[in-house]
C-alpha cells in the first residue's frame, strides 16, 4: 500500500459515489464507489460486459450515469453547472480502439486539444507536442498519418495526446486489448514508466504481469459492482472472494504473466 | 379567387396533363430500361470496339442536359429526316424518345454495375454445367444483377417522373407545360406551380412507398450492394 | 467582314455556302464562349454554395440535432427532392414576379431554385459521409474537452468532407447540366439560351437556319460535356491533393 502512506484526505484526485448506469434493460452499473489519490495506479479487472469500461466512461461523462456523482477534487462533474469540458481537459482517456483523429498527423493529433481546448498557440503546442511524442518513443513518427502506423505506436500516440494535456489523472480502457499480442509490450512499458513517474491512473486490464508490477490497488469487477478490492500481493495470494481467485486463475492462464514486467 | 378556389378550378386539367407526365415517364423508363440493358451487356460483353461505341454513346448522353438532347430530337434532326422523306417526330414522341435515350445511358451504367459486381465465380459455375455465355447470363447473371440493381432503378424511375417535365421544351401538354399555360392565362404564375409542384411530390411519395416495398420483397439475403461492400 | 456579303457572294456555289455556314456556326460559337459560357459558371457556382452551405447545416442537424429540427429537415429535403428543377425554377422567376412582385434578378432565381434543390441532395450526400465517421473520434475529441461543435469542425466535418467529395461530383455533374433549364429564365443568356436565340438571330437574318440547329445545338451540348468533364477533373485534382492515408473512397454512380 505504498499509495496509503503518503496520503490525507487532500490527496484524494477522483471520488466516485454510487455510480448506476442502465442500457435498455440491462443494468450495467450498480453502485460503485471508488477514491484514487494523488500518484495512484489503479487497475480494474474482472470478466468481459461487467461495466469495467462504463465505469470509465461514465467518470468523464462520456456516458451520462443514471445515479450517482463523481469528484475531480472538490469540483462535483457530476453537477449540472459544471463546465464538463473543462473537467475532461483535465481527465486523460485512453480507448481500447485508439480513437485517432483520422485525418491529422500524429503531431497534429497532439496538438488539437493544446490549440483547441487549453488555447495554446499553435508553436507552443508544437513544441509541447514534440516532448510528448519523444517520452513515447515516437519522435520520429510525427509527420505520419494514423493509418501509417501499427497498433502499437497509434496507441503510443493517443497516451501522447492525453499526456499533452496535462491530465490530473488518465483513465486507460483496456488499451492494449485491440494489438497484436507483439505489440503489447511496448505499450505496456510506456504505461509502467507512466505508473513509476508518479502518474494518477485508473487501467482496466487484462495483463496481470502489468497488474502485479505497478498497480497500488487493483479493483475486482463483476456484474456491476466491485467485488472485491486490494493491493496486488493480497489479491493474487490469498483472494478472500472465490470468484476473485477463480478469475485471477483463468486469466493467468489465458494469458500468461510475461507482460508488462 | 382564394388559392384553393383557384387551385380547384385548375385540378381538372392538370390531372389530366398528369396522366400525360405518367405515360411519358412509364415509356420513357420502359424503353431506357430495354435499350440500356443492351448497351450494359455490351459494355460488359461485347468486343472491345464495340463497346467503346456504347461507351461514348453512354458518356454523352450522362454529360449534356436532357434539355439539349430534346432539342436536337426535337428540332435539330427533322431538317435532315425531310431531307431523306421521314416525318417529323410529334411531340409526344420525341418526348418519349429522348426520355428513353437519356434514360438508357443512367441505367446502362447502373446496370453495368450490377453485373460487374457479380463475382466472376458465378459465371465459371454457370459455364462448368455446360452452360453457354447467353444461357448463364441470362439465368445466373441477370437475376442477381436486377435485384441488386433495384435502389439505383428507383431513384431513376423517379428521376425520369421529374425530368419529363423536359417536354416544355417540345411543347407537348405535360404538367410543367399546362401548368405554364395556366399561369400565363389566369396571370396566377405561383399559384399554378405550385399546385403543379405538389402533384410531382405527391406522386413521388407515392411512388417511393410503393418501390421500397417491392425493394424489401424482393430482397435476399446476402445479396445487396450493401453486403457486398463488406 | 459583314455577314451580308458571304450570302450574296458565296451562295451559288455549293462549296461557298458550306463555307459561308461554317462562318455563321462561327459566329454563333463565340458568343457561347464570351458570354453563354461565364453566366453558366456563375449560376453553377452560385447554386453550388448555396447547396454546400444549407446542406452542411441540414445533415448535421439530421445528425446531431433534436428530434422536432430533424423532422423538418427530412420534410425540406422530401419536399425539394419530389419537384421537377424546371418547375422550381417557373416558381422562383414566374411565381415570385407575378403573384408576389418579387423581381429576382434572373441569375439569382436560378441559383436559388436550384441551390436550395440540390441542398437536399448534398445534404443527404454530407450526412452519410457524417455517419460514416467512426463513433470512437467524436468520443475522443469530447474526452480531450472539445464542445460538441468544435469536435464537429476540427475533426468530423475535416473528416467528412473528405469523404464526401467523390459523391459530390456526382450532385456537380447534375446541377451544371440543370442550369439549362435556366434558359426559361427571359433575358438569363447561359448556354442553353444564347444558343436558341442565336438560332432564331440565324433564320432570321440569313434565311438559314434549319439545317444549322443540329450543329449549333451539338456545340451546346459539347459545352457542358466540357464543364462536366472539366469540373470532374478539378474536384479530382482536390481530392488526390486532400488525400490522407488511411481515406479509402468508394465511388459509386449516380446520377
Amino acid at each position: 500500500m505504498a499509495a496509503g502512506t503518503r496520503t490525507g484526505p487532500s490527496d484524494v484526485i477522483l471520488r466516485v459515489e454510487g455510480l448506476h448506469k442502465r442500457y435498455g434493460k440491462d443494468e450495467v452499473l450498480k453502485g460503485v464507489s471508488l477514491e484514487l489519490r494523488r500518484g495512484e495506479t489503479k487497475v480494474v479487472i474482472g470478466p468481459s460486459g461487467t461495466g469495467k469500461s462504463t465505469l470509465l466512461r461514465c467518470i468523464n461523462q462520456l456516458s451520462v450515469p443514471d445515479k450517482g456523482r463523481v469528484w475531480l477534487e472538490d469540483v462535483e462533474i457530476t453537477h449540472a453547472r459544471t463546465n464538463i469540458n473543462h473537467a475532461r481537459a483535465q481527465i486523460g482517456f485512453v480507448f481500447q480502439d485508439f480513437n485517432l483523429f483520422a485525418h491529422l498527423t500524429a503531431l497534429d493529433n497532439v496538438t488539437l486539444g493544446l490549440v483547441k481546448v487549453k488555447k495554446m498557440s499553435k508553436k507552443e503546442a508544437v513544441v509541447r507536442a514534440r516532448d510528448e511524442l519523444a517520452r513515447v518513443g515516437l519522435a520520429e513518427k510525427a509527420a505520419s498519418y494514423p493509418a501509417e502506423l501499427s497498433g502499437g505506436q497509434k496507441q503510443r500516440v493517443s497516451i501522447a495526446r492525453a499526456l499533452a494535456m496535462d491530465p490530473k489523472l488518465i483513465l486507460f480502457d483496456e488499451p492494449t486489448s485491440a494489438l497484436d499480442p507483439e505489440l503489447i509490450g511496448e505499450v505496456l512499458e510506456v504505461m509502467v514508466q507512466l505508473a513509476r513517474g508518479g502518474m494518477t491512473m485508473i487501467v482496466v486490464s487484462h495483463e496481470m504481469g502489468f497488474a502485479r508490477a505497478v498497480a497500488d490497488r487493483i479493483i475486482f469487477m463483476e456484474g456491476g459492482v466491485i467485488l472485491e478490492e486490494g493491493t496486488p500481493a493480497e489479491l493474487f495470494t490469498c483472494p478472500r472472494c472465490e470468484r476473485t481467485g477463480q478469475f485471477l486463475r483463468k486469466i493467468t492462464e489465458l494469458y500468461g504473466e510475461t507482460n508488462g514486467r | 379567387m382564394s388559392y384553393f378556389e383557384f387551385v380547384g378550378m385548375i385540378l381538372p386539367r392538370l390531372l389530366r396533363a398528369t396522366v400525360v407526365t405518367l405515360e411519358l415517364t412509364a415509356i420513357g423508363i420502359g424503353s431506357g430500361f430495354a435499350f440500356g440493358l443492351l448497351l450494359a451487356l455490351t459494355r460488359v460483353y461485347a468486343h472491345r470496339v464495340v463497346s467503346g461505341i456504347a461507351n461514348v454513346y453512354i458518356q454523352f448522353f450522362r454529360a449534356t442536359p436532357l434539355v439539349i438532347q430534346a432539342l436536337i430530337i426535337y428540332f435539330g434532326l427533322p431538317p435532315y429526316f425531310k431531307a431523306m422523306g421521314l416525318e417529323p417526330l410529334s411531340p409526344f414522341a420525341a418526348g418519349c424518345v429522348a426520355l428513353g435515350l437519356n434514360s438508357a445511358a443512367y441505367q446502362a451504367e447502373y446496370l453495368r454495375g450490377a453485373i460487374q459486381a457479380i463475382s466472376s465465380g458465378q459465371m465459371l459455375a454457370a459455364r462448368s454445367m455446360g452452360m453457354t455465355k447467353a444461357q448463364a447470363v441470362r439465368s445466373v447473371i441477370l437475376p442477381q444483377a436486377l435485384r441488386i440493381v433495384l435502389p439505383s432503378w428507383s431513384n431513376e424511375l423517379i428521376y425520369t417522373l421529374l425530368y419529363s417535365s423536359v417536354v416544355y421544351f417540345v411543347t407537348l401538354d405535360d404538367l410543367t407545360f399546362v401548368s405554364m399555360k395556366i399561369a400565363a392565362k389566369y396571370g396566377r404564375a405561383f399559384d399554378s406551380y405550385s399546385a403543379a409542384a405538389l402533384i410531382y411530390l405527391v406522386i413521388v411519395i407515392l411512388l417511393s412507398r410503393v418501390l421500397a416495398y417491392v425493394e424489401a420483397k424482393l430482397r435476399i439475403p446476402g445479396l445487396s450492394v450493401d453486403d457486398r461492400a463488406r | 467582314m459583314s455577314p451580308r456579303s458571304s450570302y450574296v457572294t458565296g451562295s451559288v456555289q455549293f462549296k461557298g455556302a458550306a463555307i459561308s455556314a461554317a462562318r455563321l456556326l462561327w459566329q454563333s460559337v463565340g458568343p457561347l464562349f464570351t458570354r453563354g459560357l461565364p453566366v453558366t459558371v456563375e449560376i453553377t457556382v452560385l447554386l453550388l454554395v448555396l447547396g454546400l452551405v444549407l446542406g452542411t447545416v441540414l445533415a448535421l442537424v439530421q445528425v446531431y440535432g433534436r428530434r422536432p429540427f430533424r423532422y423538418v429537415c427530412v420534410v425540406y429535403e422530401q419536399v425539394f427532392r419530389g419537384i421537377p428543377p424546371l418547375v422550381t425554377i417557373l416558381i422562383f422567376w414566374n411565381g415570385l414576379s407575378q403573384s408576389f412582385h418579387v423581381f429576382l434578378p434572373g441569375v439569382v432565381a436560378a441559383a436559388l431554385a436550384l441551390g436550395l434543390r440540390s441542398a437536399a441532395y448534398q445534404s443527404q450526400i454530407f450526412r452519410g459521409a457524417i455517419q460514416a465517421v467512426p463513433p470512437g473520434q467524436m468520443m475522443a475529441a469530447r474526452a480531450l474537452g472539445m464542445g460538441k461543435l468544435q469536435a464537429i469542425r476540427h475533426v468530423i466535418l475535416p473528416q467528412a468532407f473528405r469523404l464526401a467529395i467523390p459523391p459530390w461530383s456526382n450532385e456537380y455533374s447534375g446541377v451544371v447540366k440543370d442550369t439549362a433549364f435556366a434558359c426559361v429564365i427571359g433575358g438569363l443568356l447561359e448556354l442553353t439560351r444564347l444558343g436558341m436565340t442565336s438560332l432564331t438571330r440565324l433564320s432570321m437574318t440569313h434565311g438559314i437556319g434549319s439545317q444549322l440547329i443540329l450543329p449549333v445545338l451539338l456545340i451546346v451540348g459539347l459545352f457542358y460535356l466540357a464543364l462536366t468533364y472539366g469540373g470532374n477533373a478539378l474536384l479530382a485534382l482536390l481530392e488526390r491533393r486532400l488525400r490522407i492515408p488511411g481515406f479509402e473512397m468508394k465511388g459509386k454512380v449516380e446520377r
